[in-house]
């Protein structure tokens, strides 16, 4: 990160800053320390805490890694925030983020990957995970609007996202499992959506975290190219599971890519 | 980020031995940066020079992090009511916010636990060596520092290592500035400094004279008129006592809308003397001085308490001391009042004890060094100040961006050195410049800044050092 990006002058943090909101924070704690970083799972838009807390919170404490999942304001258990704006997820994320005890890994999913993109660039993760980023644009509302118009359309006008079953998982996750998921599902700021359609590139990360994207090819929320540009904002390329959804926590396979993750962490080197 | 290998107590068994110029041994340290001071500015120096990938050590005299904000040490100016003055946006260091749930302006109780989260956090305390006192620094050829510690209070042996770099953030909040007045040791009642003024039980039903309207001692002097039996608050000039909150928000935050807005200094001290004229108003009926200066040209004073104070009596207002008396106080107008205990909340001098004066440029030895960015030293480039700002905002803030900006200019020296020497010219050229508006000259406001000027300096110096 070159001195031009890097912003030190933050006018509105400093004069308007957030206002603070009731969090929810749902976590598993390995037995045993370890020295393993934290993580902090940042679930996406109508998504909450509970996403992460149905496989994968378990899965990575009980391979050492303590593990955290929050619900943005608005969703899940946390405080209702209909004016919910893609900066108040970003500082949601990095207040939690810093209460953790050490320096944490911050996952986000969809476009909680936007969230956490915006997050590191106030916040110096020890590593970050995107996984099936959403990171907004005209190619996703496209996407969405083939795929699911009825769902898609009313969010344009500041209505409720409507996700379905289709687009989250694949055909081996039970109906009846799915069509649970598919309930819990809430809806994120009319604000934060509309966000999504402009151009919400985030800033450099501070402290130039290590980042993996991965993402499933017959993701239908995101485009595999889509995975493939993110990948290489960050100098990378995705790494991928062919044959899930997007709710790649959810669905039917869900070990495979938590596992992925974890593997990650403990090869990278800097993110030890 | 690995934590084990790459430092480590410095051992003269353990590395190759040199001598310096004394014969002594000295352990070399490689590239290793040495911080002097874990207080606010050192503890951000070690995280963002480590995230810069320098290995780092840093010597503590104290048991815990914290320096100045940390009651238990014996330099702790804090007593058990400070408060920040500067609401929580412009006091936290910006990639660590304090919690959502603390108050606007945190207790420094609240500071302290802020600043051992940030070390836990971040993995500091293994870098940090505590109850060890450097006691000199000394530059030797190729730019690098023998650094000379020992045990905090002169026991055990004298140790000596070379590092690349010396970050010096030892603070200027404690070494207690008193002045000179006739007859002062002729004076039968107690006499004290703000530094060692710890909790209200000190002045109860006592006559107390408090001397100096600093932040500190409007708010000693606010404890006395609801602890002590009399109050006389002496004052050198009138101030603006500025409250904390205006239009219903933190008042840093109304200020820096405007500044934002690039609100001309004159339209702001309008505004300002008009907002204080609707909340306060005319402060000479109270027997305070009209202030002899316009809004932002000293220090600001944040207090919303002592005026109250005053209107309901609680405090009297009283111009200079002139002279002590066994058993009384003779004021500038020719008054005398009898206190019993005299507070002097007369402010602090920075000191640089272990360096020599001509290293900084500071000839005459008063703690007044000259440099650029209050941080770089002309002709040593690889020494920084760290915090040695007075600003009308948070200090860590800034801190941050000083050791951010060292810790480049580091790696610029490393991988672009053409860029580095530039650097270093622009420090020659630039010693001594200031980043503040015009204000009044006293020794408390030769380092005195404006944030948003300096942070900006500091945005710009970090354009030219890595920018095309």
């Amino acid at each position: 990160m070159s001195a031009s990006e890097l912003r030190i002058m933050r006018g509105r943090e400093w004069f308007r800053p957030v206002r603070p909101a009731r969090r929810e924070v749902l976590s598993a704690i390995p037995e045993l320390e370890q020295g393993r970083p934290p993580l902090l799972f940042v679930p996406g838009f109508g998504h909450g805490a509970w996403a992460f807390a149905e496989h994968w919170l378990g899965h990575a404490a009980s391979r050492g890694f303590p593990a955290y999942a929050m619900s943005l304001r608005g969703h899940g258990g946390s405080e209702p925030a209909p004016e919910a704006t893609l900066r108040a997820y970003a500082h949601d994320v990095v207040q939690v983020a810093a209460s953790l005890p050490r320096q944490a890994v911050l996952v986000g999913h969809g476009a909680g990957a936007l969230v956490v993109a915006h997050a590191l660039a106030r916040y110096p993760a020890r590593g970050a995970v995107l996984v099936a980023p959403v990171f907004g644009g005209w190619g996703v509302l496209g996407a969405a609007l083939r795929r699911n118009p009825a769902g898609t359309l009313p969010a344009v006008f500041g209505g409720p996202l409507r996700l379905n079953r289709g687009q989250l998982f694949s055909r081996e996750l039970p109906d009846e499992e799915a069509r649970r998921y598919v309930g819990r599902l809430g809806r994120a700021g009319r604000r934060a959506q509309w966000a999504l359609l402009g151009d919400p590139a985030a800033e450099p990360a501070v402290g130039a975290p290590p980042v993996l994207v991965l993402g499933s090819p017959d993701d239908r929320v995101v485009p595999a190219s889509t995975l493939t540009r993110v990948a290489r904002r960050y100098g990378s390329a995705p790494l991928l599971f062919p044959g899930m959804g997007h709710d790649l926590m959810l669905d039917a396979r869900w070990a495979e890519p938590i596992d992925a993750i974890l593997d990650w962490l403990e090869k990278e080197p800097a993110a030890h | 980020m690995s934590t084990s290998t790459d430092h480590g107590r410095p051992d003269p068994e353990a590395t190759s031995p040199t001598a310096n110029s004394d014969g002594r041994p000295v352990s070399d340290r490689g590239d290793t940066v040495c911080v002097i001071g874990a207080g606010a500015s050192g503890l951000t120096a070690i995280k963002n020079l480590r995230e810069h990938g320098f290995g780092v050590d840093c010597y503590e005299r104290e048991t815990g992090v914290g320096g100045a904000w940390n009651w238990r040490h014996d330099r702790s100016p804090v007593y058990a009511s400070t408060h920040l003055i500067s609401s929580k946006p412009f006091t936290q260091f910006p990639d660590f916010p304090m919690p959502d749930s603390w108050p606007d302006y945190p207790h420094h109780g609240q500071v302290l636990s802020y600043f051992e989260r940030y070390a836990d956090h971040f993995d500091l305390r293994s870098h940090i060596w505590f109850g060890t006192e450097v006691i000199r620094v000394e530059p030797v050829e190729g730019e690098r520092w023998d650094v000379t510690t020992r045990s905090t209070g002169g026991y055990g042996p004298e140790r000596t290592a070379r590092y690349a770099a010396v970050v010096i953030a030892n603070g200027h909040n404690w070494s207690p500035k008193l002045p000179r007045y006739e007859g002062l040791e002729q004076f039968r009642g107690e006499i004290m400094h703000a530094s060692s003024y710890k909790d209200p039980a000190q002045l109860r039903g006592k006559r107390v004279l408090v001397v100096g309207a600093g932040n500190t001692g409007c708010d000693i002097a606010v404890e006395a008129a609801q602890q002590a039996s009399r109050c006389w608050h002496s004052t050198r000039r009138g101030y603006w006592y500025a409250p904390k909150y205006v239009l219903g928000r933190p008042a840093d935050q109304v200020n820096d809308t405007l500044l934002a807005l690039r609100v001309p200094l004159r339209v702001r001290q309008w505004l300002y003397h008009w907002t204080l004229r609707l909340t306060v108003g005319d402060l000479t009926r109270f027997g305070l001085p009209k202030p002899d200066h316009r809004v932002y040209e000293t220090h600001p004073i944040a207090n919303s308490q002592l005026v109250y104070y005053v209107g309901h009596g609680g405090i009297g207002p009283v111009p200079d001391v002139a002279r002590f008396h066994p058993y009384a106080v003779e004021l500038a107008d020719g008054r005398e009042i009898d206190p019993e205990v005299v507070v002097f909340a007369t402010g602090y001098l920075p000191r640089f004890e272990f360096l020599d004066a001509s290293v900084f440029g500071d000839s005459a030895g008063a703690g007044r060094p000259t440099l650029w960015l209050n941080a770089f030293t002309p002709g040593h480039p690889t020494l920084a100040v760290a915090g040695l700002l007075q600003p009308d905002s948070g200090l860590f803030t800034l801190s941050h961006w000083q050791t951010v900006l060292f810790a480049r200019l580091l790696t610029a020296r490393r991988d672009r050195p053409e860029r580095a020497a530039a650097f270093a010219q622009r420090v020659r050229d630039r010693a001594g410049e200031r980043y503040s508006g015009p204000v009044k000259e006293s020794s408390r406001h030769w380092f005195e800044v404006g944030h948003a000027d300096y942070l900006r300096a500091v945005q710009r110096a970090l354009v030219e050092l890595e920018g095309k």
